[in-house]
């Protein structure tokens, strides 16, 4: 499973913290946070409810800004960038996949069309084929499919795929599981372990799955905002 | 383009609803505008059909039935005459009367009195042009009244029998009563109330002391343009462009002013209803929309693709409800004022289409607003 890895890292997170709402309501669901993933690799988040994990991911994909601290994102450090929406935007487009829950699959586009309307988002080549992409994921016989034909482990692949469309340095996984059973869970996350290494691609996958983490290179937990362990996916799969 | 015409297929029922809105909108635009236009044909296309740049009524004549109420002397049509970059100025004898055909229809005609032979003689389409002091040439819509060429009419109180030599090219009418156009010596005749039973004679004419009219009608130079005030000041009138004489056509400006009052709620109910319907299905869409723009679509591209939605929603079905109101339209019974002209449809389809947009198009701002963060499961 373990891939060779570059030494610069994809995602840097140094002393990050993030604050949300006002006065008594304020919570800070990122509290000096340090994280580092490296190209190639595939590192699982694990944590209960509400401690950070998904704002981790919002940092990390520039859809959130840190309130202190430093984001890069392969080699390039959003407040450089941002805030600027608009470049904000072109910047995930074209150096971040997303893998939401349940695919998060726009109802009215079939299969092929959800990755062609990424692919026409990104300013892709007009010649651009979705079939190579759906069939690594198992999912070029349903390429003419509209989502609601499809069960949720093949959401989840279309997703998957859509993800890959730009080459993304760094795909942001969150609950890809949630929706599915055991075993898809098993195959969902091997495809997505598979995949990230195959392309060398920084993977974070948020989950609450505990079962799913052996596919990890790497397991961190999240609790009250900060990263409070790092054990390797054999040892939190030997828990 | 690529997601709208997708979206429009996949949500063709909620689309087909709300194209049905904008289609009914449509047809009811068609017959406003039918019936506004009919309106306006009945009240006023006897004096749409002249070849008039202006009328000069007397200084100080209440605008309402001006046409009737105006007294103008010859001194004042020589004032006009001598006017610079006046080619014509003819006096008009304008007035409604009651008649009865020799068949015994009882009809109503508003009668124009013209000097024959001058540039408001009307073209016909059949008969023959005004002469003599009998003759009248009227509207064509006449003939539904069972008048033909040749019919003797006979002037209620009066008795005094016209006949009718010919008809317009045309419906050509005033205050919904189809127009005689008769000679002006034979207006002044009726008008000053010395007509005499059966028909006008010469010596009838030349006994009368009674040379006014109801207005001076005005003809402007080729390219020339006429100098309203200086004219009124020297004839003693009160000069009004032709489209403007219109209000003095009895009941003219309360027709058309509600109906266009109609007509303006008309749009504002298309804009809102288009703007309600894409309030809603942008809020249906707002957790794909914050997935499209957390892949990274820009604000500016999901604006672009639902105004294009909403764009050819109002096209095709504002089309397809014109074509169903132009039909219906043509099906209205004779008797109705209606008409269907190409410029007022394409104006108000125009209008419709737009205002539509201009509703979608706050409807859909809240596009900008939508947080790419709320596609991550956590932050719903």
């Amino acid at each position: 499973m373990a891939t060779e890895h570059s030494t610069e890292p994809a995602l840097s997170l140094r002393s990050v913290t993030v604050e949300l709402g006002d006065g008594d309501s304020k919570v800070r669901p990122l509290d000096d946070v340090n994280f580092e993933v490296a190209r190639g690799e595939f590192v699982g988040v694990v944590g209960p409810s509400g401690a950070g994990k998904s704002s981790l991911l919002a940092v990390a994909g520039a859809l959130l800004q840190a309130d202190s601290g430093n984001v890069e994102v392969l080699g390039q450090d959003l407040s450089k960038i941002g805030p600027s929406q608009g470049r904000l935007a072109k910047f995930r487009l074209r150096n971040i996949g997303f893998v939401f829950q349940s695919g998060n699959l726009i109802p009215a586009l079939n299969s092929a069309d959800q990755l062609r309307l990424v692919n026409k988002l990104s300013g892709g080549p007009a010649s651009f084929d979705p079939l190579p992409l759906l069939d690594a994921v198992g999912m070029a016989h349903k390429a003419k499919n509209l989502p609601g034909q499809l069960s949720g482990g093949e959401r989840q692949r279309v997703g998957i795929a859509r993800a890959f469309v730009t080459s993304p340095g760094l795909l942001l996984v969150d609950e890809p599981t949630s929706a599915l059973d055991r075993a898809r869970s098993q195959q969902i996350v091997a495809l997505l372990a598979e995949q990230s290494h195959e392309r060398g691609v920084a993977t974070i996958m948020v989950t609450h799955d505990h079962d799913v983490i052996g596919h990890c290179d790497r397991v961190v937990e999240m609790v009250d905002g900060r990263l409070s362990a790092y054990e390797t996916s054999e040892a939190m799969g030997a828990h | 383009m690529f997601l709208a015409i997708r979206e429009l297929k996949f949500a063709r029922g909620r689309f087909g609803l709300m194209g049905a809105v904008v289609s009914l909108i449509a047809i009811l635009m068609v017959m406003l505008s039918g019936l506004s236009s009919g309106l306006v044909n009945d009240g006023v296309s006897g004096l749409k059909s002249l070849p008039v740049t202006a009328f000069a009524f007397d200084e100080g004549t209440k605008t309402d039935n001006a046409f009737s109420r105006s007294v103008i002397d010859a001194e004042q049509v020589d004032a006009w005459k001598s006017q610079p970059g006046v080619n014509h100025a003819e006096p008009v004898g304008a007035g409604m009367t009651n008649a009865t055909t020799d068949d015994g229809t009882q009809i109503d005609l508003s009668l124009f009195g013209i000097t024959p032979d001058s540039f408001l003689t009307p073209a016909v389409s059949e008969g023959e042009q005004l002469s003599g002091l009998a003759g009248i040439v009227v509207s064509e819509t006449a003939k539904s009244d069972g008048l033909e060429l040749g019919t003797i009419i006979t002037l209620d109180r009066l008795d005094t029998e016209l006949k009718v030599v010919g008809f317009t090219e045309g419906q050509a009418t005033f205050g919904h009563v189809d127009m005689a156009y008769l000679n002006l010596d034979t207006w002044r005749l009726i008008a000053s109330g010395a007509a005499q039973p059966g028909t006008p004679t010469q010596t009838q004419v030349d006994a009368l002391d009674f040379d006014v009219a109801s207005v001076v009608a005005l003809q402007a130079e080729d390219g020339e343009e006429i100098d309203m005030l200086a004219g009124d000041l020297a004839a003693g009138t009160t000069t009004v462009d032709l489209k403007e004489s219109f209000n003095s056509s009895p009941g003219y400006e309360a027709e058309t002013l509600t109906l266009s009052m109609i007509q303006m709620f008309l749009y504002g109910i298309c804009a809102l209803v288009v703007g309600a319907f894409f309030t809603v299905w942008t809020i249906q869409r707002q957790h794909e929309l914050a997935v499209l723009r957390a892949v990274g679509a820009s604000g500016r591209y999901l604006l672009r693709d639902s105004l294009t939605q909403a764009a050819i929603l109002l096209f095709s079905f504002t089309a397809l409800g014109v074509m169903a109101g132009v039909g219906l339209g043509s099906a209205m019974p004779d008797g109705m004022p209606f008409a269907l002209e190409l410029e007022p449809i394409l104006t108000s389809s125009i209008i419709t289409i737009v205002l539509g947009l201009v509703g979608a198009a706050v409807a859909v701002l809240r596009i900008t607003r939508i947080d790419p963060n709320t596609a991550l499961g956590g932050q719903r």
